[in-house]
């Protein structure tokens, strides 16, 4: 048990430290994103983006401002965006459409669904504003079942980045491969997380730490939520590992299986509803293949609300101390039932 | 006939000798796959014939070829009149035909464009064909390509409100190497269009969005002929032709017939419809 946090300390010090050698202040993902889109655009002349009246938000005006000719602004209209970079994608281009989390999944699924999906065009979908932190807007604009709704799709690929650093590498990774992508990126600043060398693989998790004891699977802000959680339980002498699962579809099987298999309990952490997320993908493939107890931390099927994002957060149980408490209330269960 | 972009039909005569034939396909696949949509598949055959034989450029040896023309059935229910054309162009052997709706058949009930090359994108949930013409034409303006764009919508479809979308963003970004066509049979499943959901004045609804609009007669292929004409004559804005179709024409007993709609012909209406076609 002590050799176990010992090692768990020092893999969590190992990677505060890396944080820290990186000295950079948090970003947003989604100014990240204004400025690789940008970036990308100067390369290759095949980058269109398409924005629903929100382009200073999402940023895409980065990219608006320096190819004037080769961005669309569709005006409040997400379902006739979704079908314009359709349109563009079998015209050889690459679309990037972008909007608010919400309206990119929520307003246009079927669009989505037929000419995205099911035409298999290649469409990147890039919608920021995704989950709670969007903050005092509230409910109406926080989407949290933006990656169930996606998820179900044949053909997406889904992308939750968990950092500026990593959101970069994401969307030049998704500019060379071929196929429908949803990318959900967020409203609010967050810390680096990833390594500086790291390079993003669609369907390759980033396993931070291997815990003996519970692993903790997360995807977006949550990540920075579950290395702070190691940290605290590493405290306890609990050896807790931090999985980034950034590609939510296809799901790193292989990752799973390994920490499943050394800690034997999984704990999954989302910023989106425990109903057909990272939650119910792990779960789901979990339960088919080595069946170990998962607990799901995220917005247990209700609504998100108003106020500063880091209340919100509280309020709706996503900070580290819940999922400490998280994992200590499994361990104590798992231990009774053994009993 | 095996035609290609050299092979056009200007010829009246010959046009309309062809869309009897794409009639006759039509009801002999809808009849031999046993379901699918009647009504609206011969409604809007003299408009997709002139269309695809007298305007459209394509090589369907080669469905990909860049400089082609683009052809998007909005209306995706019409499927067989579009599986009849491209068989009749060459696209596939003729006996395909026979596969409609079945397992793991390339002629799906609604056009999809990962199955069959030369559908060049999946419809059949209404109001989503406008958009995608938009998006590729805007595509090709940027590449200089000068191909144009065709989509055939139902008047019923135009209750979708993303077509409206659509309509506005075409005006907006002046494309005017789209052509609409509104296949304006009057009837939808439930009922007469204007008894469902009251979409007239059609004529100016899309005047005022912005659009060059053209009113035929949608089985009149002359009128259809010159309104193609026109459609590509015109420069600044989309334009979109407003054909008064008859659902099932060219069968009597399909004629405004709401029943008709998403109803095979059984084996001997097919028979007595056959006679119909080839005596008129």
């Amino acid at each position: 048990m002590r050799e176990k946090s010992q090692q768990s300390a020092v893999s969590n010090q190992q990677s505060a430290d890396r944080m820290q050698t990186a000295e950079r202040k948090p970003k947003a993902t989604r100014d990240e994103y204004g400025e690789v889109l940008l970036e990308l655009g100067k390369k290759r002349s095949d980058i269109v983006a398409l924005d629903a009246d929100l382009s200073c938000s999402t940023k895409t005006n980065k990219f608006a401002r320096a190819f004037p000719e080769r961005f669309f602004n569709m005006g409040i209209a997400e379902q006739d965006m979704i079908g314009t970079a359709a349109g563009l994608a079998l015209t050889g281009k690459i679309p990037f459409a972008s909007t608010f989390a919400v309206f990119e999944t929520g307003r246009a699924w079927d669009q989505i669904r037929l000419t995205v999906c099911y035409s298999n065009t290649n469409v990147k979908l890039v919608a920021t504003h995704g989950g709670i932190t969007v903050g005092e807007d509230g409910a109406s604009h926080q989407a949290l079942e933006d990656i169930a709704l996606m998820r179900a799709l044949p053909n997406m690929t889904v992308i939750v980045p968990a950092d500026a650093a990593e959101t970069a590498s994401v969307i030049k990774t998704i500019t060379d491969y071929k196929g429908p992508v949803y990318v959900r990126l967020g409203r609010a600043k967050v810390p680096y997380i990833v390594p500086d060398d790291y390079q993003f693989e669609i369907g390759k998790a980033l396993v931070l730490h291997t815990g003996k004891d519970v692993n903790i699977v997360a995807a977006g802000i949550m990540v920075f939520a579950a290395i702070r959680a190691a940290e605290l339980l590493a405290k306890d002498g609990i050896d807790a590992g931090v999985i980034n699962m950034s590609t939510i579809k296809p799901l790193d099987g292989a990752a799973l299986l390994k920490a499943a298999r050394k800690s034997k309990l999984i704990i999954t952490a989302e910023e989106h509803s425990i109903i057909g997320g990272l939650g119910s993908a792990v779960s789901e493939f979990l339960s088919e293949n080595y069946p170990v107890p998962v607990k799901r931390i995220g917005i247990r099927d209700t609504f998100g609300c108003s106020g500063p994002s880091d209340e919100l957060l509280k309020f709706h149980g996503l900070t580290a101390e819940d999922i400490v408490k998280t994992v200590l209330n499994s361990r104590k269960k798992a231990v009774g039932s053994k009993q | 006939m095996n035609l290609t972009t050299k092979g056009k039909i200007t010829d009246v005569h010959d046009l309309k000798k062809l869309a009897k034939k794409i009639r006759l396909r039509v009801l002999h696949m809808l009849t031999t796959a046993g379901s699918g949509h009647t009504g609206g598949s011969l409604s809007a055959a003299d408009v997709a014939v002139a269309i695809y034989f007298s305007k459209m450029n394509f090589d369907p040896k080669n469905p990909l070829w860049k400089e082609r023309d683009r052809f998007i059935l909005s209306k995706g229910h019409a499927a067989p009149l579009l599986y009849a054309i491209m068989g009749e162009a060459g696209y596939f052997p003729l006996e395909t035909l026979n596969l409609l709706r079945k397992v793991e058949s390339p002629l799906q009930g609604h056009p999809c464009c990962t199955s069959l090359p030369g559908i060049e994108v999946s419809t059949g949930s209404l109001g989503q064909g406008l958009s995608v013409a938009n998006g590729m034409a805007l595509g090709l303006r940027l590449d200089n390509n000068p191909a144009r764009v065709y989509c055939i919508m139902g008047d019923g479809e135009i209750q979708e409100g993303q077509v409206w979308e659509a309509a506005m963003t075409a005006a907006h970004y002046k494309i005017d190497t789209l052509c609409a066509v509104v296949d304006n049979n009057g009837l939808q499943i439930d009922g007469p269009v204007q008894k469902i959901m009251g979409i007239a004045p059609l004529h100016d609804k899309w005047a005022s969005f912005g659009w060059h609009v053209i009113d035929v007669n949608g089985h009149n292929m002359e009128q259809i002929l010159g309104a193609l004409d026109e459609a590509e004559r015109t420069k600044g804005k989309p334009t979109v032709i407003i054909a008064k179709t008859t659902k099932g024409k060219g069968v009597s007993f399909f004629e405004d017939k709401v029943e008709y709609h998403g109803v095979a012909p059984s084996s001997e209406e097919y028979e007595k419809a056959v006679k119909e076609i080839h005596n008129a």
